[in-house]
């Protein structure tokens, strides 16, 4: 029966009574929901613990300043050390990021503030797509564009496929971080007779900076494990750096190749190396969001440089 | 505006313009604006002259095109896709919409204060109040510095903030972002001044505060502010122009559309039998 005039009155008491007599039903429901993702967050970190604890007590025992400095030595003859591998995955996450954040940023500023259009999504459902390749595919890309056009295996390969792996992510982060903005902010800049790029620079992205750097800092993390599209590019090394031409070691092929070998300080370095790289990546992430994210109370270093000193 | 039939529709008389306005110069006309989001026209034919040294206000129920109309006055519908403006907006003697101007730089003779306040989240007080200034190019600290005490002062927000100038803008309350945004809005040193209900967001005290900035800056600006308040209209408006559906339906001197309105709808209207 449907409410009416006449008896409003008393389906609104006969609801009040249906939500009371619930009451201890849905508290019950509370509880137990709450039980159950918990759990399930739990079962969700547990073997990201787990590995974590076994990198630090197996890659433990391999630290030494020799290990982090050195050259490796021929294996099984007890001298093992990755200085080449931890050189190399920085120069190639430095080089894939002076080509793929560039690209990946201003790309992301093109879809969010002047995407409006056919090509944005045309490009935008071209970057979800290329997201989603497998890395080696890349790499093999990679391997025949450069590697085979210039004979060599080259951390220029390894860079420029790494970059090809950033620059979509960072491009969709980008994008939704400045789409954080809210419009008024841009009606704001406009209506004080802005141009559209100034605007843009010097409002929206300052904006955004945060999102941004996230962006940009997921894409390091995820390029500075990638092994397989460095397998076709860098090819790996035992020595220190040669030459953007040469090829290199780095951490992941480093750990890719000890595993592998049936020696037991091979497998050392390997968790070694392994401990390394996640305490590299670490340190990027730290080491970013100090100096860049620190503006407000004047504590970072480039924002005391962009500011000579004078404001904050 | 002469013929104004009771229906509601404006006659086509020669550009809308209260008797008073005679012999007064004016600064913005428009005439004809039409403006439509995709097929709906959600502005018709819309022609008002606005004084020089003057407030106008603009009142009408929800939906009726106030905002949409005061957003032409400064080509903020650039800034929609779907959105497209006919008719002229002039400013004194150039046409906003001509193809051959630049309209950023005219832009910049009309500042524009939004309903709620919008200070640029990253920066400070300082440098939101400077941010049109410095970003159209202009460094000199001497400058800036006088602007910025000069722009505050005007919005009544100087005292209040003198001694926190590098203070982040958003630490401030809801009515001081506003006079913040107005002050910002005044150190482009515009000619014509746009306020979208101004103060619909904030408290009596912080409204009758910006009601004070603006009867001080109608010394030397052309201001039209859109307003839900009528009572708003009449402390602070010389003229008032009532809007229904997209149309402009009486337009005349703030007393003479409260006391004696000449079309039954505003009568309505103002009497607060709808709206």
């Amino acid at each position: 029966m449907s409410i009416t005039v006449d008896n409003r009155r008393d389906k609104r008491a006969e609801y009040r009574a249906m939500f009371k007599a619930n009451v201890r039903g849905r508290l019950w429901v509370d509880k137990i929901m709450v039980g159950v993702i918990l759990t399930c967050a739990l079962i969700a970190i547990t073997p990201l613990m787990w590995i974590l604890f076994e990198l630090f007590v197996q890659g433990g025992q391999a630290l030494s300043w020799e290990f982090l400095t050195q050259e490796p030595g021929a294996i099984g003859q007890g001298t093992i050390a990755i200085g080449p591998a931890i050189q190399g995955t920085l120069i190639i996450i430095g080089l894939s990021c002076i080509i793929g954040l560039p690209i990946g940023i201003m790309s992301g500023v093109y879809l969010s503030e002047f995407g409006g259009n056919w090509l944005a999504t045309q490009i935008r459902f071209f970057l979800d797509v290329f997201m989603q390749f497998p890395s080696i595919v890349l790499g093999v890309f990679a391997f025949l564009a450069i590697v085979l056009v210039l004979g060599h295996f080259s951390l220029w390969a390894g860079a420029v496929a790494l970059s090809l792996i950033m620059f979509p992510i960072v491009a969709r982060s980008t994008e939704e971080a400045l789409k954080m903005v809210p419009w008024s902010i841009r009606e704001a800049g406009a209506a004080l007779g802005l141009r559209k790029w100034i605007v843009t620079l010097r409002i929206i992205i300052p904006g955004a900076k945060k999102g941004i750097l996230t962006g940009a800092l997921l894409s390091i993390s995820r390029v500075g494990g990638e092994t397989a599209p460095l397998i076709m590019t860098v090819l790996g090394s035992s020595v220190f750096f040669q030459g953007l031409d040469s090829p290199m070691d780095a951490l992941p092929l480093r750990i890719w190749r000890m595993s592998l070998l049936p020696y037991d300080d091979a497998r050392l370095a390997g968790w070694g190396a392994a401990l390394v790289l996640v305490l590299v990546i670490l340190a990027i992430h730290v080491g970013v969001r100090y100096f860049f994210l620190n503006r407000d109370n004047g504590k970072g270093i480039i924002a005391k440089l962009l500011n000579g000193g004078k404001r904050n | 505006m002469t013929a104004v039939s009771v229906k509601g529709e404006v006659s086509s008389s020669p550009l809308g313009a209260p008797p008073s306005f005679a012999g007064k110069k004016y600064k913005m006309i428009t005439e004809n604006v039409n403006i439509f989001y995709g097929k709906i026209c959600a502005a018709k034919n819309i022609s008002m002259k606005f004084p020089e040294k003057s407030v106008t206000a603009l009142i009408g129920p929800s939906g009726c095109g106030k905002t949409t109309f005061l957003r032409c006055l400064n080509r903020m519908h650039d800034m929609t896709a779907q959105a497209r403006v006919e008719g002229k907006v002039m400013i004194d003697d150039i046409d906003l919409y001509d193809k051959s101007i630049d309209p950023i730089y005219h832009r910049r003779k009309v500042g524009m204060v939004f309903q709620k306040p919008n200070p640029f989240p990253t920066m400070s007080i300082y440098d939101n109040v400077t941010a049109g200034v410095r970003l159209n190019g202009i460094r000199d600290r001497k400058i800036l510095d006088e602007i910025v005490e000069d722009s505050l002062k005007m919005s009544y927000l100087w005292d209040e903030v003198k001694n926190d100038l590098k203070k982040p803008a958003i630490e401030l309350s809801g009515g001081q972002q506003q006079r913040l945004c107005i002050a910002r809005a005044l150190a482009i040193q515009p000619e014509v001044l746009l306020m979208d209900e101004p103060a619909s967001a904030l408290d009596p005290i912080a409204t009758q505060k910006i009601e004070e900035t603006i009867t001080e800056l109608k010394k030397d600006y052309c201001i039209i502010i859109v307003t839900h308040n009528m009572q708003q209209a009449i402390r602070c408006s010389d003229y008032t122009g009532f809007m229904y559906l997209g149309k402009l339906i009486e337009f005349g001197d703030t007393k003479q559309i409260f006391t004696q309105p000449k079309n039954e709808l505003t009568s309505k209207y103002v009497q607060g039998q709808f709206g």
